[in-house]
């Protein structure tokens, strides 16, 4: 039981360092990307490239005051940033980042490096989790006593509620064509072609699923054209206006830790995982891991490229668009992918 | 070792349950039933009920309750009634009904669950997707099916009280 127990350990310490990893590199590639996206320079002073840039602002932000302000709730106020980073963490345990090609060390599966290879219902967990993350922002938003940091939390609320709805109805799709929850099986339903020449991932023929669950994770993740939470032009910060130094970082950090979540999430559910589109690797031992992972990795790299274009790309929705989108557009595009897929499921066209 | 998860988490349930109705802080009410369905969740994961586990959170924490909160800070509820002030008689009553309850549930557990060694009968099969999946679409197709027309009728009302109240 005790070695058990250890194996768990160091898969989540891995996937726990891989996951943090990304915050200081998505920093990084957000600064350089804006600024060739906005034909400036960027931070290019620190090392080469400005690559130690995100370690002098971790460092300027662990070391600035830490302000409670007069009036805010205290106890809510101090954990509103500790649930926004436990959330953005835990959903990653059900994340499949490698296939599982049956390896062992020292007797022990190593499972695709799953933290929680056996839990049947995979994406349902990932979705009860990762729909708490708006509590973070609607405590912080409350308890703050500010009347921007309120509207942003309030926002924040009816957004999430709004199009977790299209999100959730984009991947009944998905589960349909795979007959499971469990995410290496989603993946594994993936390999091979569809209708002669194209990758059997689920974005060809669930085109229109992909699209709304895309957009849904865009305003799921916060980030622009979504951003109404934090609408700096409108709202200052939004919901974070009174946090300052390590619990601001917190705040900062969530953000990245769901985008990358939400890319992984991505790959899998519509960018077939670790296959490779045409080419039918024999998965084995341990260069077909590692080559799993490799093609994962650079799915997500490059749908979190994607996320920064898109940022730096679009300009915000009014508030009373958001919710015609979400509510008009998103939940009936998403119902109509589901009843594509069941037609095409009974005339055997998936 | 489930055992004792099982009793932390009953613990837990019980005392935030408590918090949910004492307190006068209606966010604080809130955030309790927050942690109390997180620990009937794990309850449920204990049993072997993943997918219950599951739903209870998404559609609970994550939707209903999230409403509730939005709800409470948009009206800016600052404290609501003491407990069991002004009204006796309900107060009676409403004790006398839970003590009810949870004196039924009592001797149901104590009647079965001796027999089937600490499990319900039945429970284990239920646990996952497919099974519920297959019960709703084929045994209990006709209550299903009748639940959504209700909540249908329930949006439609909502909806035609509210333009009236509008106009």
């Amino acid at each position: 039981m005790w070695a058990d127990l250890a194996v768990i350990g160091v898969k989540l310490v891995f996937g726990l360092v891989v996951l943090l990893t990304t915050v200081p590199i998505m920093v990084w590639v957000e600064r350089r990307g804006s600024a060739l996206i906005q034909d400036r320079l960027g931070p290019n002073r620190v090392g080469p490239f400005g690559l130690f840039q995100p370690v002098i602002d971790v460092v300027k932000l662990l070391t600035k005051e830490v302000i409670t302000p007069a009036g805010v709730k205290p106890l809510l106020y101090i954990l509103a940033p500790v649930i926004a980073v436990v959330i953005a963490l835990s959903t990653f345990i059900a994340i499949p980042i490698g296939k599982d090609t049956g390896l062992e060390v020292f007797g022990h599966p190593v499972d695709g490096l799953i933290v929680a290879p056996d839990l049947n219902i995979g994406l349902l967990y990932i979705f009860a989790i990762s729909s708490l993350a708006v509590y973070s922002v609607l405590l912080a938003g409350w308890s703050s006593d500010n009347k921007y940091a309120l509207l942003g939390g309030i926002r924040a609320s009816a957004q999430a509620i709004s199009y977790e709805l299209a999100m959730t109805i984009s991947i009944v799709g998905v589960l349909m064509t795979a007959g499971s929850l469990h995410l290496q099986q989603i993946v594994d339903a993936q390999g091979g072609v569809w209708m002669g020449f194209l990758p059997h991932w689920n974005i060809f023929p669930q085109f229109i699923g992909a699209i709304t669950f895309v957009v849904a994770v865009f305003a799921e993740t916060n980030r622009l054209p979504f951003d109404l939470p934090e609408a700096d032009s409108e709202l200052v910060a939004g919901y974070h206006t009174e946090y300052s130094s390590i619990r601001f970082a917190a705040f900062y950090m969530s953000e990245y830790l769901h985008m990358t979540v939400a890319s992984a999430l991505i790959t899998v559910l519509f960018l077939g995982g670790w296959n490779l589109p045409w080419i039918d690797i024999p998965f084995s031992g341990w260069p077909g891991a590692l080559l799993a992972m490799a093609v994962f990795s650079i799915k997500v790299a490059m749908l979190l490229w994607f996320f920064v274009w898109v940022r730096w790309t679009l300009p915000r929705f009014r508030y009373d668009q958001l919710m015609a989108l979400g509510w008009k557009v998103m939940i009936p595009l998403a119902v109509l992918n589901f009843l594509w897929v069941g037609v095409a499921m009974s005339l055997g066209y998936m | 070792m489930v055992s004792i998860v099982f009793l932390v988490a009953a613990a837990i349930a019980v005392i935030s349950a408590l918090f949910v109705v004492v307190p006068r802080n209606p966010t604080t009410n809130l955030l309790s039933l927050v942690v109390m369905f997180f620990a009937m969740a794990a309850i449920f994961a204990i049993l072997g009920m993943d997918f219950l586990a599951a739903i209870q959170i998404i559609v609970y924490s994550g939707a209903i309750l999230v409403l509730f909160l939005f709800v409470i800070m948009l009206l800016n509820i600052r404290r609501v009634e003491a407990f069991g002030s002004g009204r006796p008689i309900q107060a009676l009553l409403g004790t006398l009904v839970a003590a009810g309850i949870g004196g039924i549930v009592l001797v149901i557990a104590g009647l079965l669950l001796p027999v089937a060694g600490g499990v319900l009968p039945g429970a284990v099969d239920l646990g996952t997707a497919i099974p519920i999946g297959r019960a709703l679409m084929s045994t209990h197709l006709f209550a299903f099916e009748f639940i959504t027309l209700l909540l249908v009728a329930a949006i439609v009302g909502a909806f035609y009280l509210g333009k009236r109240e509008e106009e």
